[in-house]
């Protein structure tokens, strides 16, 4: 009896058209899609649209799917690509967005009151790079092994040492910071 | 703050609980999304019923089909035409692939130019169905001041819509433009089974004087019949992707011409007027596979690695697997060795290996076989050739026999290792054949790949008579190659072949240079059988050319004598390194024969059954009157079969 169809088998089968499979693989990882979207943008509002636009995108993107590694790893990469772009785009918009006179006013001071409310976490994290972000988000948020968030990021397993160890160094300098 | 990071550790380590709203409409819209790419690329798939345990996902369908969101998606639309009469153009793209927005050509003329860029992104690019936003923005209370900044936030989110998805989109779009639109609709639902079928798409058309050479390898797997034969029988038709027109034609015996005495094999040859396009011919290539003497065949040591799961209960399956192998016992030898390895939860050794003589031993061990448990099958194949290779002994032949009804690659995380691991097992001279049982969530794709790597032949088994065609009258040819690595490579003569197209073998093509290539693998012969394989071709000048000539192209082959073209065959003698090479010039002067006839109606009964662009007004009348022509000397009946398939097929057709 398979009492608990894996990840792949189903991943393999929705490539191919099983819309049962498919169901079941994005109804058992809306949840993570969304915890690893939060993690990677600090923000709940976020990581809802972040997530629904994987969700939209997943059919599609299924259809790349080789079952070349585990499905999660795959999952999760999608995720942080999706982060990626949204982070570009972000970039791209607010460039855009000078010169928008009175609406730029009120959307920059909304952004500031917003980030007024952010906890200790957003802070922490705003202030590492998004490489470190990532790494953090993938490494303590979901609790990856070091050779296992390189392969989401395609980043070798020293790398990610690398990145945890740099993160703590400015953890630590920031506490120094903030305690003076 | 602190110099650990564990602070950081908790706080990230519970996300703030999804929002179930968000979760539902995120979920239906993945739903549709999903069914918007099967629906415009993807026929449906057969109505199998699904095995007990997948009851569950169906439960999960329901649930999200109820989650429709074609209420709220009105709403969306509506309020969105308020928020542009308030102040802002919103252009609202819908998530939902089948209702593309244009974009508002009435962009104020005095905006920014980044904001004609962004619009024009926005009317392409998908947005999130986010319901409150846009009702906040519309809402009464929201003062002009204040809808812009909304309709700023919205924006933003729409910007959200990541590169990525925008690429799957237009991926989408494109297969929607290429499905016919009447069908978009008509389309019914994608059942849910878990059956997977290995399958590429149609061989196209080829042009000789770009491509001359077609080189593929030979097949022996006749799975697909059998699978296209239950479905019919239980009222479906079936899908495209069920079809392997060359799995079809070889199921039938054929009578071509024996070999010579040394010769492993015989290639013959026929050109006929193609039956479906008066403007081809159809060159048909049939190979005959040398009977040995079947008294001096060599001991068969026959490992059956049997498939006990939880999904085998059923009598199409673990019943009729019992039958068939009892069956297929009497036709062995006392010299002969069977062992039988099961694999479910964890693989076991039923029986070791023991005298074909000793049925008493066998049968009872065949009875006591009862399903249960998951499907180890890496580790159950571990075993089998380990037990496989105990039993060896000189000029014996070794092959495991693999009964199952798909599940196979549980617990094996790359399907690829497990057939890179029976082509590594290929070597020390054990074959692997496939047989596959019952339906559901037959794995058809993963059979194949099995004994295409395994050196054997893939059969499925939906009856006691199927069976007793592959296990017993085809015993000899089923279980003793004569012939390894079968490479067949066609060079076409483009002053007399300007185009051609090869019907079937798509999941067997190989490069031009894997022909001369020994390390490259291909398909089996068995003592006794025959593979064919069809061209269509279509001369210079005839009005079924579909390309036209190159300007700059010459064909200046008066010196080859009007030759269509030449076929070579290499082939090795089992175990074998080295290959040998046969060649043979195909003249155009080759009779057609009621053999090759008959293998010219099953293949247009596949392309029927694929729906193939090639046939033109050509139907089931007419397969079913050149089968009905062609039945010759058919003393089991097969032919009748066919035809009064093909009968069945054109009434489920209306």
């Amino acid at each position: 009896m398979r009492m608990d169809t894996p990840d792949e088998m189903l991943a393999t089968a929705a490539a191919q058209g099983d819309r049962a499979a498919f169901a079941k693989l994005v109804g058992r990882h809306y949840d993570r899609i969304h915890g690893l979207a939060w993690r990677l943008t600090g923000s709940r509002a976020e990581a809802e649209d972040l997530a629904q636009d994987i969700c939209a995108a997943l059919p599609a993107k299924l259809r790349h799917w080789r079952g070349e590694a585990r499905f999660t790893t795959w999952l999760y990469r999608v995720v942080v690509n999706a982060a990626h772009d949204l982070r570009r785009r972000q970039a791209t918009r607010t460039r855009a967005a000078q010169g928008w006179g009175d609406w730029e006013m009120a959307r920059q001071d909304e952004i500031v009151t917003e980030a007024a409310a952010r906890d200790w976490l957003a802070q922490a994290m705003t202030r590492l790079s998004p490489e470190l972000r990532d790494t953090l988000a993938l490494v303590l948020g979901e609790e990856l092994t070091q050779a296992e968030a390189g392969q989401v990021l395609g980043l070798s397993e020293g790398t990610i040492a690398w990145r945890m160890s740099e993160a703590k160094k400015r953890l630590r300098a920031m506490a120094k910071e903030d305690a003076t | 703050m602190t110099d650990d990071l564990d602070d950081l550790r908790r706080a990230l380590a519970t996300p703030p609980a999804p929002d179930p709203e968000a979760r539902a409409r995120a979920l239906a819209l993945a739903m549709e999304n999903f069914d918007r790419l099967q629906g415009s690329t993807d026929p449906a798939r057969s109505s199998e019923d699904r095995p007990s345990e997948a009851v569950p996902l169906n439960g999960v369908r329901r649930m999200l089909k109820s989650l429709t969101s074609r209420p709220a998606l009105a709403a969306t639309t509506s309020i969105a035409a308020l928020v542009i009469g308030v102040a802002v153009i919103l252009p609202v793209a819908d998530l939902r692939l089948d209702q593309p927005q244009t974009a508002p050509t009435d962009l104020p003329a005095d905006l920014p130019t980044e904001a004609d860029q962004l619009a024009d992104e926005l009317a392409t690019a998908p947005e999130p169905t986010d319901l409150g936003e846009v009702a906040k923005a519309a809402s009464p209370p929201a003062t002009a001041a204040r809808a812009p900044v909304e309709g700023e936030a919205r924006l933003r989110s729409e910007a959200v819509a990541d590169a990525e998805l925008s690429g799957g989109l237009v991926e989408v779009e494109n297969a929607v433009v290429a499905a016919a639109p009447a069908l978009a609709d008509a389309q019914p639902q994608p059942l849910p089974d878990s059956e997977a079928f290995a399958t590429a798409d149609a061989n196209p058309v080829k042009v000789t004087a770009e491509e001359p050479v077609s080189t593929f390898s030979i097949d022996v797997d006749t799975a697909s019949w059998s699978v296209l034969r239950s479905t019919l029988n239980r009222g479906a038709m079936p899908t495209p992707d069920q079809i392997r027109i060359e799995e079809m034609v070889n199921y039938f015996p054929y009578a071509y011409p024996a070999p010579d005495v040394d010769q492993a094999f015989a290639a013959s040859i026929s050109v006929m007027p193609t039956p479906w396009n008066p403007g081809t011919r159809l060159v048909t290539i049939g190979i005959q596979g040398a009977l040995p003497e079947v008294s001096d065949r060599p001991a068969l040591n026959l490992v059956f690695l049997i498939d006990t799961s939880g999904s085998m209960e059923d009598p199409s399956k673990l019943g009729l697997l019992k039958q068939s192998l009892a069956l297929m016992l009497a036709e062995l030898r006392p010299e002969d060795q069977i062992a039988i390895v099961t694999y479910a939860g964890s693989a076991g050794l039923v029986l070791p290996a023991t005298a074909a003589s000793d049925r008493a031993t066998i049968l009872a061990a065949l009875d006591q076989l009862a399903a249960g448990g998951s499907t180890a099958g890496a580790e159950g194949l571990e075993l089998a050739y380990q037990t496989a290779e105990g039993m060896a002994g000189d000029g014996e032949v070794s092959r495991i026999l693999l009964a199952t009804d798909g599940d196979f690659n549980v617990g094996v995380s790359d399907p690829e290792g497990l057939e890179a691991y029976v082509a590594k097992k290929r070597e020390t001279g054990t074959y692997l054949s496939v047989l596959g049982f019952g339906r559901g969530n037959l794995d058809d794709a993963v059979m194949q790949a099995l004994a295409q790597n395994g050196n054997g032949q893939a059969a499925y088994i939906d009856t006691l008579s199927e069976a007793q065609k592959v296990l017993v009258d085809q015993l000899t040819g089923a279980l003793f190659p004569i012939a390894d690595d079968v490479k067949i490579q066609v060079e076409w003569n483009p002053a007399t072949v300007a185009e051609y197209r090869l019907i079937g073998y798509e999941t067997r093509a190989l490069a031009r240079e894997d022909f001369n290539n020994d390390a490259v693998d291909a398909g089996e012969i068995g003592a006794g059988t025959q593979v064919t394989a069809i061209y269509e071709v279509t001369a210079p000048g005839s009005e079924a050319v579909l390309n036209d000539p190159l300007r700059y192209g010459s064909a200046t082959a008066e010196a080859t004598g009007g030759e269509l073209g030449f076929l070579r065959l290499r082939w090795k003698a089992p175990g074998e390194d080295s290959s040998t090479l046969i060649e043979t010039p195909i003249t155009g002067e080759e009779e057609a024969t009621d053999e090759t006839r008959f293998a010219a109606a099953i293949a247009g009964f596949g392309q029927l059954l694929q729906g193939s662009a090639y046939l033109g007004d050509w139907g089931w009348d007419e397969a079913i009157a050149l089968a009905g022509s062609a039945r010759g000397d058919d003393p089991f009946g097969y032919r009748v079969e066919a035809v009064n398939l093909m009968r069945l097929a054109q009434g489920l057709d209306r």
